[in-house]
């Protein structure tokens, strides 16, 4: 964990770690792990809210718990930039972490596969490896994506690659 | 096209009759000449062959298959043919998969099973196999369409899913099992699956599936950086899987801390993946027909020119519980594998009876077996030279103190509810 910053990792020993491994194809034991999953997102999001660090939304698109889709945003020069998010969670997981997916922003940044998908190989893998089975969604929204956006969205932004959704409208308007 | 060149012929024709100037004659020959020889073109780029029933080692220009025939009649393959009854399934069509296909459909391979969820992009064209008009389409089917216009003869089988997810994997595992090829076969409904995937999760993926189905297959890599690649041989139980230890990766040689990571996130050359995929395939036709040595674990450096090689035994403690049960299996069976080889040996020893290679055995000396039973061979973590894992192990499992933040509450539903309250404001 060296590199980090003293908030992710006070954040970060916050979240609930998680004991159940267990995948989407593991039937009960799944559905032991999802309720840890959920403990742990319900932590992570009242205690971002507590500290006025809000920034995501995540709920699962599907009774098994496979599919997640909701919402991220970053504050960029007093601008709110929000994104669509979205992920499965795969066959092999715990064991590999899910592969967290912004679709809106796709082919807009080279650190990104296709689909979306977030390029987390170098900040984040190794730690997800080292940390299996114990850390979830939760850990993986804190310690892959916020990383992530902290990092591209002021590129993007400043590149002119994105703007903000009240200078498209005006310039719509215009 | 066919119909427009009839129609230059024709006026050129026309035009020859009507001209009065005789010096303009030869041209308009010339002409008519280009025409033809265009149009002759235009007819061989369009003939497909014909689908051939037996393999003939006949040396005839005709013959797609003679060239590979030979390699019987040279001793090097006892029977090419058998080829025909193979089937490989192919996870990832692209630089090292597609390449791997090819490679494949032109050696007659029986049955190819194709997996890719992606499209062809301009930003593939500096690898081999998919040309720019096949922008757009998806790789497998891109891929059906080159490979059935090369060889007629491959059974191609093409699935267009993504593999890790649930809902993939099902498909996956369903497609791999299916036996109508060779109903005979006992196992899965395939001899190999490579893996030519560009990342861990995939990976993992394959692994899962072949470690459950009890399916041998090879798993192929190439950098980031594009200056190195691997190959590996996994045999569940027997060898260690992709889960035993963490992946494994041919270090550059270069110092990576004078790597730029800034910017794309991959690398790739052509030559790299070419080289991967013809060592992978090379070492797939080596296990399919058994001849020469099957590669266990085959590194490439390119900087260096350095190609490491060794095995590794499973992990007792693999992480992957289908991978412990084919170990248990694989213990299990040692007798009868026992049995086997020494029944080999003797067929052999009988073979060679009229020619002893030691006549008299004076000091007793005789060959033992060195392989040892199972549990107690944990790779040691000792790596060859050159070779570095490329993700850490997982640390020791340690009960973590009691963190629970959150209330009693243990249902699934007043959980969801609970996060769906937090969401709503």
């Amino acid at each position: 964990m060296e590199g980090w910053d003293p908030n992710t990792k006070s954040t970060l020993t916050q979240i609930p770690l998680l004991t159940i491994k267990a995948g989407p194809r593991d039937g009960a034991a799944w559905t032991q792990r999802l309720k840890e999953e959920y403990k742990a997102l319900i932590a992570y999001t009242s205690m971002n809210k507590s500290k006025d660090n809000d920034w995501f939304r995540i709920s699962a698109a599907n009774p098994e718990g496979t599919r997640w889709k909701g919402k991220c945003w970053y504050v960029h020069n007093l601008l709110k930039y929000e994104f669509d998010l979205q992920f499965d969670i795969p066959v092999t997981y715990p064991a590999t972490a899910p592969e967290l997916e912004l679709p809106e922003l796709d082919g807009k940044t080279e650190k990104m596969y296709r689909g979306g998908k977030i390029c987390l190989t170098v900040h984040f893998k190794p730690l997800w490896a080292k940390n299996c089975p114990r850390f979830g969604i939760a850990h993986a929204l804190c310690l892959g994506l916020a990383p992530w956006l902290a990092a591209e969205i002021p590129v993007l932004v400043d590149s002119g690659m994105i703007k903000h959704k009240d200078d498209v409208a005006t310039s719509s308007e215009t | 096209m066919e119909v427009e060149l009839k129609e230059l012929l024709n006026d050129l024709q026309s035009l020859k009759k009507s001209i009065s100037d005789p010096s303009h004659l030869a041209l308009i020959d010339k002409m008519h000449l280009h025409a033809e020889n265009i149009a002759t073109l235009e007819k061989s780029g369009t003939t497909r062959r014909s689908k051939v029933k037996d393999m003939s080692a006949e040396v005839v220009d005709s013959n797609p298959y003679s060239r590979l025939m030979a390699l019987q009649r040279m001793g090097i393959v006892k029977n090419y043919e058998r080829i025909r009854e193979f089937s490989v399934a192919i996870v990832g069509i692209g630089g090292v998969g597609s390449v791997a296909a090819e490679m494949l459909t032109r050696c007659g391979i029986g049955r190819l099973l194709l997996y890719d969820y992606d499209k062809v992009e301009l930003a593939n064209m500096n690898r081999l196999f998919f040309r720019p008009e096949q922008v757009g389409m998806t790789k497998t089917d891109a891929a059906v369409q080159t490979l059935s216009e090369i060889n007629p003869d491959v059974m191609l089988e093409s699935y267009t899913l993504n593999i890790t997810t649930v809902q993939g994997f099902d498909t996956f595992m369903s497609s791999l099992t299916n036996k109508s090829f060779q109903p005979t076969m006992s196992g899965s409904g395939v001899d190999l699956v490579l893996s030519c995937v560009d990342n861990y999760e995939a990976r993992m993926v394959v692994n899962q599936a072949c470690n459950e189905l009890n399916q041998t297959w090879m798993e192929s890599g190439v950098s980031e950086d594009a200056v190195s690649g691997h190959i590996q041989l996994l045999i569940p139980g027997e060898t260690a899987c992709f889960a035993c230890v963490p992946p494994l990766v041919v270090a550059s040689g270069i110092d990576e801390r004078t790597l730029k990571r800034e910017g794309v996130c991959a690398a790739s050359l052509p030559t790299t993946m070419g080289v991967v995929a013809g060592l992978l395939v090379q070492n797939t036709l080596k296990y399919l027909l058994k001849f020469g040595q099957v590669s266990r674990y085959l590194g490439y450096n390119a900087l260096k020119d350095y190609f490491p090689t060794m095995e590794m035994k499973p992990n007792p403690q693999c992480s992957n519980a289908a991978c412990l049960e084919r170990q248990k299996e694989y213990i299990l069976a040692k007798p009868t594998r026992d049995a086997a080889a020494k029944a080999k040996a003797d067929m052999e020893a009988l073979s060679a009876a009229e020619n002893p290679v030691h006549a008299d055995n004076e000091w007793n000396i005789s060959v033992v077996d060195d392989e040892l039973d199972g549990s107690d061979t944990r790779n040691s973590g000792v790596l060859p030279e050159g070779i570095v894992h490329e993700l850490p192990v997982a640390d020791e499992y340690l009960k973590p103190p009691n963190t629970e933040v959150v209330g009693p509450a243990d249902d699934l539903e007043e959980l969801r509810r609970q996060l769906e309250a937090l969401n709503a404001d």
